[in-house]
């Protein structure tokens, strides 16, 4: 299983020079760019770790990379880790890109619940095997 | 009018019969307020006919004047009502065409409502006998105006967070064939499609609860769909389930039912009609909804330039009645399509405030007040040989929908799927570096389908198709000549 969540999913894992350059795009353009991690896949899961705050003054990718490393020090293997880019711009003030860099080495997907009800209705849920392990020891 | 015999009067509401021009419809020297509504029309006087008397009869019929002096006039603000008139051009290189630019005070209109702006812009006048032809080509509405509506229930940037997709147009697949599937094979269309890696599928616009699948069947097969392709991708996926019926009862109970089966999205057609779209576009508010917009019908009011209702000024009246995705063209595709016409389409759609660009077809500077911004669908006949040309003549903002180029991929469905997927995400990452798609769009999309067979089929089956037909509407203005 490979989840395909963030913009280049269907593409092969981002070398570091890909993933500067995409940075790079984002600087360049005046978004602020964020790392973020977790071990709950779940296509709603909102909310991942951030690690650290978004680097709102970056100006040299560099600058994310080395933070990406040191992420990567800590998580790699054993989390999913995006980078984001947040443009302040009125009306957007938003996400405008978003892009796993790091997978966990083992993706064991999802378990579709179905709770039947009256009138063929089903209740779908969404559950990843993963998250049956507590937070910290699921990959 | 010229054919008309004016009676000999000897003041203004003496009973009668008066050219508009006379009447108060026509005043070159007035000053358009920032509160008017104005609209720039294309007419085609009959033979003989004063192109400015024409236009004068324009503002009238569409305001307050009947074909004759009426008295009770002096009972109402009449001057303030009428509308007027105050600019006529000769169209560039069409003989026998003027643009009349008309400009209507706020009180003429109902706040909020569509149906009551087109009544009076769209209404009698457009079967005015002295006018072989009319159309309306774009319209200013003022802040105060827009500010009466609500504006697109979810918009782009709410849409995108809560799919949680960001950086890349979103992709879309209508299921076909449009007709006589059952719910059951439908459903697995869907989830073929979903699973591959498109975002979203889309009921046709004449799919709605036929003898050979009623709509509950096919809500239920397709969320189904859905939900198993969410499963398998860890990605958030949708199908816009088709809710346009006879009657506003049927179209609430259909988005009922898909808004208790988790359905993200529904859709529903243009000719359902300015009211139900509107009553739709609050329903979608207060249900968290996205609200698809098939733009079904409209090239038959749209398309000549000679008569009509461009459809930028749909797409304006779209925006704010609030729809959240609309159907705005492909310009490579299979349908009518200029590509500066349609560009002027997608800046309506997606830009906050438009400045007049008279070479896309914007006759008017427009600020959207803060109004959300719509998501354009480009739909019809395009394919995945052609994505480093979509990429660059429509952006990132919108759904590129591709219902031949999935389904009709020689490896099945989702193969399909994953081929349009792979060659969006190649072609993003691409123009990110800084390359210049347009010129290595060819090879970037090749190395790409070195890694992705799927890819490589969808460009060997499809390498030589293209519809290169003229536009019918096409902008008037080119970029180098200056406007009157």
């Amino acid at each position: 299983m490979h989840i395909t969540q963030g913009t280049f999913s269907f593409l092969p894992a981002l070398s570091d020079e890909q993933i500067t350059a995409q940075a790079k795009y984002c600087l360049e353009k005046g978004w602020s760019l964020n790392i973020e991690f977790t071990d709950d896949p779940h296509p709603r899961n909102t909310y991942w770790e951030m690690w650290g705050t978004p680097m709102f003054d970056l100006k040299d990718p560099a600058g994310l990379m080395y933070e990406l490393a040191e992420c990567r020090k800590v998580h790699a293997g054993r989390a999913y880790i995006r980078v984001s880019a947040f443009d302040a711009t009125p009306g957007w003030e938003s996400l405008r890109l978003s892009f796993i860099t790091d997978r966990p080495a083992e993706e064991p997907g999802f378990m579709l619940e179905r709770q039947e009800r009256g009138g063929r209705m089903i209740a779908y849920t969404t559950r990843a095997y993963a998250a049956d392990r507590p937070a910290g020891a699921r990959y | 009018m010229d054919n008309v015999t004016a009676t000999a009067r000897k003041s203004r509401y003496d009973a009668g019969v008066m050219k508009y021009k006379e009447m108060g419809y026509f005043d070159l020297d007035y000053q358009p307020k920032e509160t008017d509504i104005l609209a720039l029309f294309r007419i085609t006087p009959q033979d003989g006919v004063d192109p400015e008397e024409a236009a004068a009869a324009v503002a009238g019929e569409s305001s307050t004047a009947t074909w004759t002096v009426v008295w009770t006039d002096r009972l109402t603000a009449c001057e303030k009502y009428r509308a007027k008139c105050y600019r006529v051009d000769p169209v560039p290189g069409q003989e026998g065409q003027y643009f009349a630019a008309i400009a209507y005070d706020l009180d003429l209109f109902e706040p909020g409502s569509i149906v009551n702006l087109s009544a009076s812009i769209i209404g009698n006048v457009f079967g005015f006998k002295p006018l072989k032809a009319l159309r309306l080509e774009d319209m200013r509405l003022p802040v105060a105006y827009v500010k009466t509506f609500d504006g697109p229930a979810t918009g782009i940037v709410v849409e995108r967070e809560r799919l949680d997709k960001f950086g890349r147009p979103l992709l879309g697949a209508t299921v076909k064939p449009k007709l006589g599937l059952s719910g059951r094979n439908y459903g697995r269309v869907v989830y073929e499609a979903l699973k591959g890696g498109l975002d979203f599928t889309k009921d046709d616009e004449n799919i709605n609860s036929q003898p050979f699948m009623h709509w509950r069947d096919r809500f239920l097969y397709c969320m189904e769909a859905v939900n198993r392709a969410q499963a398998m991708t860890g990605e958030v996926k949708g199908s816009y389930l088709n809710v346009s019926a006879a009657t506003m009862e049927d179209m609430y109970e259909r988005a009922e039912f898909a808004k208790e089966l988790g359905s993200a999205i529904v859709m529903i057609d243009l000719v359902i009609g300015y009211t139900a779209i509107q009553s739709m576009a609050k329903w979608a508010r207060r249900n968290d909804m996205i609200l698809h917009l098939h733009r079904a019908g409209h090239s038959t009011y749209t398309r000549q330039k000679s008569h009509g209702v461009s459809f930028r000024v749909i797409a304006k009246w779209m925006r704010l009645a609030g729809v959240d995705h609309i159907h705005a063209g492909t310009v490579v595709g299979k349908l009518e399509g200029d590509p500066f016409t349609t560009r002027g389409y997608y800046d309506v759609c997606r830009e906050m405030y438009n400045p007049m660009r008279l070479e896309h077809g914007i006759f008017f500077d427009q600020d959207w007040a803060g109004l959300r911004r719509m998501m354009p669908v480009a739909s019809g006949g395009i394919h995945a040989g052609q994505m480093h040309q979509l990429l660059d003549l429509l952006g990132e903002d919108c759904v590129l929908q591709f219902g031949g180029g999935t389904i009709g991929h020689p490896m099945g469905i989702a193969a399909g799927a994953t081929a349009n997927r792979v060659a969006l995400e190649a072609m993003v990452l691409a123009r990110n570096e800084g390359r210049d798609i347009l010129a290595e769009g060819p090879a970037i999309l090749h190395a790409a389908a070195r890694r992705c067979t799927p890819l490589a089929q969808a460009l060997e089956v499809w390498k030589d198709v293209t519809f290169n037909y003229s536009s019918t509407d096409t902008p008037d203005f080119v970029p180098t000549l200056t406007p009157a």
